[in-house]
């Protein structure tokens, strides 16, 4: 398997260094679909200039490919891990009986599992989103990486360094806070210590862990106090992701609505925009919590839907996880649907950006419709698995072939 | 949402879908070319009238009167033209200061990529001369434009002549708020685009041109005028812009507006206005102009001096003078006076011109069909190919869909490996690529081994390149990839036809008109493509992209009332051929590109299929 990874790793970064040299560069870099105010990497040469550091400390592109690689790599090693996971408990529920008799055929092979690590290596690195966000030198590699990290110390069992990724994650844009609950979830897992508020143990370890993750946010934050000699940067950084001061047109929902409405009610709209983060947090733990890897995926797609500056980026580091879900594809409705509206739009943002933007025919609503029928689109992605892959849990319980009361065929339905 | 999560109700409409999709796909075919044609039709359009608050209701009274000596100018500047053997800069500038001017010259020189026949140029050297009238009642942070260009002949020298009668009359007037630049530019669009690009400090064509000396405001509209005689019988209007771009309607309306004032007979297209909508003539005759005018904003090229304007975000349009045998005559007054009221109302703008549409199409002067209209007639087009792509989408997973969504005992057929479907998708595209390429690049090698000249060589290498690659894929799809399976074709297809629905769509959007003449030719061939049919081989030729063009020659010849043979249209052809590269290397059009590097590979895409084995 080495082989074709680092064969994959050598075309990534080909395409990503012929890109690079290419007049392209600058252009991508100018795309706002790419870039947002918090992640273009004009704004941290920029900041660090205004520091006073001379030049940057890792200037030039490789650093950037570098970073890509890295996520890669650890997603690789992550899935691989689940794999094998997955495959053991598979083999316990088989040999207690747990699982339906007539659903071999959801049961998964060795055979198929095998090449999924080397997908998902594949599917982040090839994909267009990743790679243009890596040309255009946006800094979202960067926090793709240490997310993709914290996945993996996460499934290595490593309590401690999870903990202080997460706290860096967060440090860097809030949102990963609420990878908290799946962490916690998969280390009680692992543990076999029962999700029940009564057991002393659940509380000492989620405590334990708790300690971990704030302790490791304080250090780096106070850290940061030390370097800078102020706490300015809390307003200007995190104020500036939860107010949403800038209102670049992005592939987000909140510049449109905030450039819209009138100032007195800004307040309010920030907390009903940003609730949308957190606000599925507690459903989902609770109806995932068997399955907190899922839980991931399900919770970095929302945080890049909700998120105030989204690019192109964010939505690659959850499109990396779909490979690994591959054995929920014949449960998917509307792939077809999902896939069409995404690759329509991905099309359309450029073109509609050109109409508003430089042949002045268009106008902001034209390029605002796509963003919300993208996000549409996201969402239906996001749920469509979701359902999926609890139609897959209730298979293997139920059983495959499911009859109602009077013998006829059922079908299940969301509602 | 209940149709995306209820699964009784998707088969239901999957299933029709499915069955019902070959009626389905030609009765949509059909609406879309007979609401397209409906569009012509009267009372399925609007009326056209003005937006603009500031240009509708004030009232505006034209004194120009020297029309007289504007032709007298006329016949100076003619014997100054012939004596310098091209643009007289230096009695241009004296002429612009004796009127009060500020005159400045800005000088600039391209090569063209191959020599030009049309225009029978190659290395082009100029001067573009224009001149300032500064407002004296406003800040001078906005400027209008009227341009005439100085075109080698006889041509023009009224036009030239007259916007200096009007500098001469407007530097009297004191009610200028914005600055006016008469500009005098060489070698029509060149010329234009050196100007355009050195008042922007822009250079995206690699023209070289003299920094300008002198500058206004931020241009809100031009307008250029071409006349070459001293009477004329009616002024036509030219709105086609690069890349199929309008300028906004008003503009059309303030023009049509002052026609009817000053009682000039005024054209779009070149077509007068009927008034017998009813009559089977009546309509041919609004379904011609409209037709004219979606074969011009397909080919993206500029039609007038005001379509480069329109890049940067200038409304712009060009007047432009006919000469026929009809017994009423406009003089050159009228003209003055028709540009005076025009450019006043342009005067009292408070902001951009933005009121009105920027989407449209028009059968006539008076008579408008906006975006909203027409965009079904390229939706019911589009379509097909959604429903086409469903339709395999649901073939190809068919024993999965079989039993009850999901539910399914069939084992899936192993899915095609990525490898079959890229091959052809990369070679199409690599075959694209050096038809983009290689014309302009292999000239000099052509023109050494064979006798032709430069501009032969780039359109006949074009042309062999694009007959290769209707050889080149069913030659490599063994090579590569071995065997086609039946499932291979259908996801190819089906791949091809989400991408060809993305492309067309995105071409509608910018220019309608482009993307609806090449969805009516190629999405019928396209939806109903299945291999080894020799019919289908010889209906897929006839609808390339190329027969497109040398269609669309014909038919617009037919239009202007000037049928050629095939000879000639085929002459045409090469020429419309070479004009397209030229407009691309020159200025910037996307048309070339877009057919070179998309679309062409897509309809190799579809053409690869009918050759699967």
């Amino acid at each position: 398997m080495a082989a074709p990874l680092t064969l994959l790793l050598i075309v990534a970064v080909t395409i990503r260094a012929v890109l690079f040299r290419s007049s392209l560069a600058e252009l991508i870099s100018a795309r706002v679909e790419v870039v947002s105010p918090l992640n273009a990497w004009k704004r941290v040469v920029e900041g660090l200039a205004l520091l006073d550091l001379g030049v940057s400390p890792y200037s030039g592109d490789v650093f950037h490919e570098v970073t890509d690689g890295i996520t890669a790599l650890a997603l690789y090693l992550s899935i691989q891990t689940y794999n094998k996971d997955v495959f053991r408990k598979q083999k316990y529920a088989l040999e207690s009986d747990r699982y339906s008799a007539d659903c071999l055929e959801l049961l998964r092979s060795p055979k198929e599992m095998f090449y999924i690590p080397l997908k998902v290596a594949m599917f982040y690195l090839l994909n267009p989103f990743t790679i243009l966000s890596c040309v255009a030198k946006s800094t979202c590699g960067l926090n793709n990486a240490i997310i993709a990290l914290f996945i993996f110390c996460t499934l290595k069992g490593s309590a401690l360094l999870s903990g202080i990724l997460l706290a860096l994650a967060t440090y860097q844009s809030i949102y990963p806070l609420t990878l908290f609950a799946p962490a916690l979830l998969f280390f009680l897992q692992r543990l076999y210590i029962p999700v029940n508020l009564r057991r002393s143990s659940f509380w000492f370890f989620t405590l334990q862990y708790a300690f971990m993750y704030v302790g490791s946010l304080v250090v780096i934050t106070g850290l940061s106090f030390f370097l800078l000699g102020s706490w300015d940067f809390i307003p200007s950084v995190y104020g500036f992701i939860f107010s949403v001061p800038d209102l670049t047109p992005n592939i987000g929902l909140f510049w449109y609505f905030f450039a819209e409405m009138f100032e007195h009610f800004r307040l309010f709209f920030s907390c009903v925009f940003q609730i949308n983060v957190f606000f599925y947090t507690i459903p989902l733990s609770i109806k995932l919590k068997e399955h907190p890897v899922f839980l991931i995926f399900m919770q970095i797609a929302i945080i890049s839907i909700f998120k105030s500056y989204p690019t192109v980026g964010d939505v690659a580091l959850y499109m990396a996880f779909l490979p690994a879900w591959s054995h929920l594809y014949r449960f998917l409705r509307n792939i077809f649907l999902v896939s069409c509206v995404l690759l329509a739009c991905s099309a359309l943002f450029p073109v509609l950006w050109h109409l508003w933007i430089y042949a002045g025919s268009a106008n902001s609503n034209f390029y605002y419709a796509i963003t919300l029928l993208f996000n549409f689109g996201q969402i239906l992605l996001v749920a469509d698995y979701f359902y999926a892959y609890l139609r897959r849990e209730h298979h293997l319980t139920h059983g495959l072939y499911l009859k109602k009361k009077d013998g006829t065929e059922a079908t299940l339905v969301l509602k | 949402m209940g149709l995306l999560s209820d699964p009784n109700r998707r088969k239901a409409l999957t299933g029709l879908l499915t069955r019902l999709n070959t009626p389905i796909c030609i009765v949509c075919y059909l609406a879309g070319i007979v609401w397209f044609m409906g569009l012509a039709f009267e009372p399925f359009t609007l009326r056209t009238y003005m937006s603009e608050n500031a240009m509708g209701s004030t009232m505006v009274e034209e004194r120009f009167s020297s029309g007289e000596r504007a032709l007298s100018l006329a016949k100076e500047f003619d014997a100054h033209k012939r004596k310098a053997g091209g643009m007289p800069v230096e009695w241009l500038v004296k002429a612009m200061q004796s009127r009060g001017l500020e005159v400045f010259t800005q000088s600039f020189s391209r090569k063209l990529p191959f020599p030009d026949e049309n225009k029978e140029r190659y290395m082009v050297r100029g001067t573009n001369v224009y001149g300032i009238l500064r407002a004296p009642r406003a800040p001078r942070t906005e400027a209008l434009v009227i341009t005439a260009p100085c075109s080698p002949g006889n041509t023009n020298n009224q036009a030239v002549a007259l916007l200096l009668a009007l500098a001469q009359y407007f530097r009297n007037q004191i009610y200028w708020a914005k600055d006016i630049i008469f500009l005098v530019n060489e070698h029509d669009l060149i010329g234009t685009q050196a100007w355009l690009e050195g008042y922007h400090h822009t250079n995206i064509t690699g023209m070289e041109y003299s920094p300008l000396q002198g500058r206004a405001g931020s241009i809100q509209a031009a307008l250029s005028l071409e006349l070459s005689s001293d009477v004329i019988t009616s002024l036509d209007l030219v709105l086609e812009g690069l890349n199929g771009q309008l300028p906004n309607l008003d503009l059309a309306n303030l023009f049509y507006a002052f026609c009817q004032k000053l009682g000039v007979l005024c054209t779009i297209q070149g077509k007068l206005q009927r008034n017998d909508w009813d009559t089977a003539e009546g309509y041919t005759h609004a379904a011609q102009t409209m037709m004219l005018m979606v074969l011009k904003q397909a080919c993206g090229r500029s039609w007038g001096d005001h379509g480069l304007f329109l890049r940067y975000h200038i409304e712009a349009a060009s007047v432009r003078g006919i000469n026929s045998f009809r017994h009423y005559k406009t003089d050159a007054t009228t003209i003055g006076r028709l540009l005076e009221g025009m450019v006043r109302k342009l005067n009292n703008l408070l902001e951009r011109l933005h009121q009105s549409y920027f989407f449209y199409l028009l059968p006539s002067l008076s008579r408008f069909v906006s975006i909203g209209y027409y965009m079904p007639a390229f939706g019911l087009l589009a379509v097909i190919l959604l429903l086409r792509a469903l339709d395999l989408w649901v073939h190809l997973g068919a024993p999965a869909l079989a039993a009850v969504d999901g539910v399914t005992e069939a084992e899936q057929p192993s899915s095609p490996g990525v490898l079959t479907v890229l091959t052809p998708v990369v070679i199409s595209h690599l075959t694209g690529v050096a038809l983009y390429l290689l014309p302009v690049h292999l000239q000099e090698m052509a023109v050494e081994h064979f006798p032709v000249s430069e501009t032969e060589a780039v359109v006949l290498t074009a042309i062999a390149i694009y007959t290769a690659g209707l050889a080149l894929p069913h030659n490599t799809q063994r090579l590569l990839s071995g065997e086609g399976t039946e499932q291979g074709w259908k996801v190819l297809k089906l791949t091809a036809l989400l991408y060809l629905a993305v492309l067309l769509g995105c071409t509608a959007l910018i220019n309608f008109s482009l993307g609806f003449i090449l969805a009516v030719t190629l999405v019928p061939i396209t939806a109903s493509i299945t291999p080894h049919i020799a019919l289908y081989a010889v209906v897929m030729v006839l609808l390339s992209p190329a027969f497109t063009i040398l269609y669309c020659v014909f038919i617009y010849q037919e239009l202007i009332e000037a049928p050629v043979s095939v000879s000639e249209g085929w002459m045409l052809f090469l020429s419309v051929i070479s004009q397209g590269i030229l407009d691309h290397a020159l200025y910037g059009s996307l048309v070339y590109p877009l057919l070179a590097l998309f679309i062409y590979p897509c309809w190799l895409m579809f053409w690869n299929i009918l050759f699967w084995n």
